[in-house]
């Protein structure tokens, strides 16, 4: 028995990554980043708005979508259920807590709920892209063309229902292909969410910033993937501020707290308490800038 | 081993009742031993044919990229509380994270850690590698170690625990003294190899970040807590005969800010305890191997 003798040839054993689309730097090694006003820790909520079309299509099948078979009523409507009730709780948290959030949007969600999005608009929230719907999912058996059509038509569409082009975009399930950071750039986009090797924002070869979404900080991972309740989520945002803020005094530059949050997981009646109850912890904290992606991306970039 | 035999017939049955002590330096019970996995994914690696490195068509950015954050952010991290509390890593290694991001081995290197081989990446598997191919990679660690450290490397983890069964013999004929890859046992134990000697340390998986976090879905505190518990209860024991406790880290797991400051907390406490001997992987081997 032997593998072909390729498996033990390296042609990408070299210094740096073994690819070209971005550079390697260890956080603490740059120059100190800072915020508005001194604050250390940008807040960068990001709520999806998801749209589950009953029958999953695309390359492979988005976290959250249909489990039972067709029709799967059960998990189609407690989608559902964020848009229509959870969310419009958050927006209330959101407004009594005077923060500001980032909503990553399905087109189809845009195009189907004008009212939901202008609820978002008139909090004063950015409202970035978020494929089309959940079958509009990317990685790299999607060809060239196909996948140049889905954030263009994704795009298009937000932009007709919103009136505003988005600046960021983040991928279902953060999965892209080969080509999308040239496509992101190729439509206008400024940056994505997608990676998270990172915990301040970064550029790509192509120019892109990423603003890392950490999968570990959202509340599917934590409350749905790892069964945890709310309270115990809020307890591990309130580690995570504080550890942010001592390491940011420490070290003398900003850090970047995310937080993913899904309204049909946070939103519910018996969970929603525990977020409130953290943005009002967190907004009293001196060190703390909640702000959206763009707010954040723009930053860092004037000061690089 | 005994290859096809149905047991592999790695090592005798020894029962925990009843065994000579293991003593440890200066009367300490448990051998406390911090194994931060220093590891390189490749973004598009070739295919084995016996398993897959990645779940999606590359790249597979979720992946890749929460892996990355050990390099870019959390590896400092992890390293400097380690330091706070005297605890030296042993490092299985990645081995060409010493030819793509030197600057974070030379890191360990510094703070006096110790390095064994991990593979060449943990996306190449030893599944399906002919003798040769074998020693190929057994020789590419100690070279590449060496060179980037001055170490020769004295143990081995295999690359995402992929084995066969000639492994372990091989790694005895080279003059390794120590595997992590068995699982049986918390104290050190002799392998039955082909020729020489070979020990194996206790790594653990149960009390590994990564089944702690990905298999068992604990919290920061959670697995803290099981980390305490893990001491306490192997250092009451170690009484009778030293026993080892492995903390196996992935920084990117262990290094993520809601987890970093309950880590740092059990260290405190499993620092502060005079049964604790805080130690590198090869001074357990090397005191156990004195008694023996």
């Amino acid at each position: 028995m032997s593998l072909d003798p390729a498996y033990l040839e390296y042609p990408h054993r070299r210094e740096g990554y073994d690819h070209s689309l971005y550079e390697w730097s260890a956080i603490h090694q740059r120059p100190p980043v800072r915020w508005p006003e001194g604050k250390s820790v940008a807040v960068f909520l990001c709520v999806t708005l998801e749209w589950f079309p009953i029958l999953p299509d695309g390359p492979f099948k988005a976290p959250g979508h249909m489990v039972t078979p067709y029709p799967d009523y059960r998990h189609y409507t407690v989608r559902d259920y964020g848009n229509r009730v959870a969310v419009w709780r958050m927006l209330d948290a959101f407004a009594k807590a005077g923060v500001t959030a980032s909503f990553a949007v399905n087109a189809a969600v845009a195009e189907r709920y004008p009212k939901l999005v202008e609820a978002v608009q008139q909090g004063g929230h950015e409202i970035i892209a978020h494929s089309t719907d959940m079958n509009g999912t990317i990685d790299s058996s999607l060809g060239e063309e196909a996948e140049r059509a889905l954030v263009a038509d994704a795009l298009g569409r937000l932009e007709a229902a919103t009136g505003e082009m988005p600046k960021g975009w983040l991928s279902i399930a953060r999965s892209q292909s080969w080509r999308t950071l040239d496509l992101l750039a190729e439509h206008g986009l400024e940056y994505c969410c997608d990676w998270v090797n990172d915990e301040l924002p970064y550029r790509f070869a192509n120019g892109v910033v990423d603003l890392p979404l950490s999968a570990e900080l959202s509340d599917r991972t934590i409350i749905a993937a790892q069964q945890h309740s709310a309270e115990a989520w809020g307890e591990m945002m309130r580690d995570a501020f504080g550890f942010l803020s001592r390491e940011a005094a420490a070290q003398g530059s900003a850090r970047l707290l995310p937080m993913e949050l899904t309204p049909y997981i946070i939103g519910q009646p018996f969970r929603i308490a525990a977020l409130e109850s953290l943005l009002a912890d967190l907004a009293a904290r001196p060190e703390a800038w909640f702000a959206s992606g763009s707010a954040i991306t723009e930053n860092w970039t004037s000061q690089q | 081993m005994q290859e096809g035999a149905p047991d592999p017939g790695l090592y005798d049955y020894h029962p925990y009742r009843g065994r000579r002590k293991i003593a440890w330096p200066e009367g300490k019970t448990c051998a406390v031993w911090v194994a931060p996995n220093l590891e390189y994914y490749e973004i598009d690696p070739p295919a084995n044919p016996h398993r897959k490195a990645w779940a999606r068509p590359h790249p597979d950015v979720t992946g890749y990229s929460y892996r990355d954050h050990s390099n870019r952010v959390s590896h400092w991290r992890m390293a400097d509380a380690m330091e706070r509390h005297g605890f030296p890593g042993s490092v299985s290694l990645s081995v060409a994270l010493c030819d793509h991001h030197p600057d974070v081995v030379a890191d360990g290197a510094a703070r006096g850690w110790e390095f064994f081989s991990h593979g060449i990446y943990n996306t190449r598997y030893s599944y399906g590698m002919d003798e040769a191919q074998e020693r190929a990679i057994i020789e590419d660690s100690i070279a590449t170690v060496e060179r980037a450290t001055g170490q020769r490397i004295r143990g081995w983890l295999a690359p995402a625990l992929t084995h066969t069964p000639r492994t372990l013999d091989l790694l005895a004929e080279y003059g390794l003294d120590y595997t992590c890859d068995l699982y049986h046992d918390d104290q050190v134990q002799e392998v039955k190899v082909a020729s020489g000697r070979l020990a194996s340390i206790p790594y653990s998986l149960e009390v590994n970040d990564h089944y702690g976090f990905n298999v068992y879905g604990m919290s920061g505190r959670e697995y803290a807590d099981c980390l305490v518990r893990q001491f306490e209860r192997l250092a009451a024991e170690g009484e009778q005969s030293g026993t080892v406790m492995c903390i196996p880290l992935h920084a990117y797991l262990i290094g993520q800010p809601h987890r970093i400051g309950p880590f740092e907390e059990a260290l405190r406490h499993i620092a502060a305890d005079p049964r604790c001997w805080k130690a590198r992987a090869g001074e357990i081997v090397d005191a156990w191997r004195a008694q023996q």
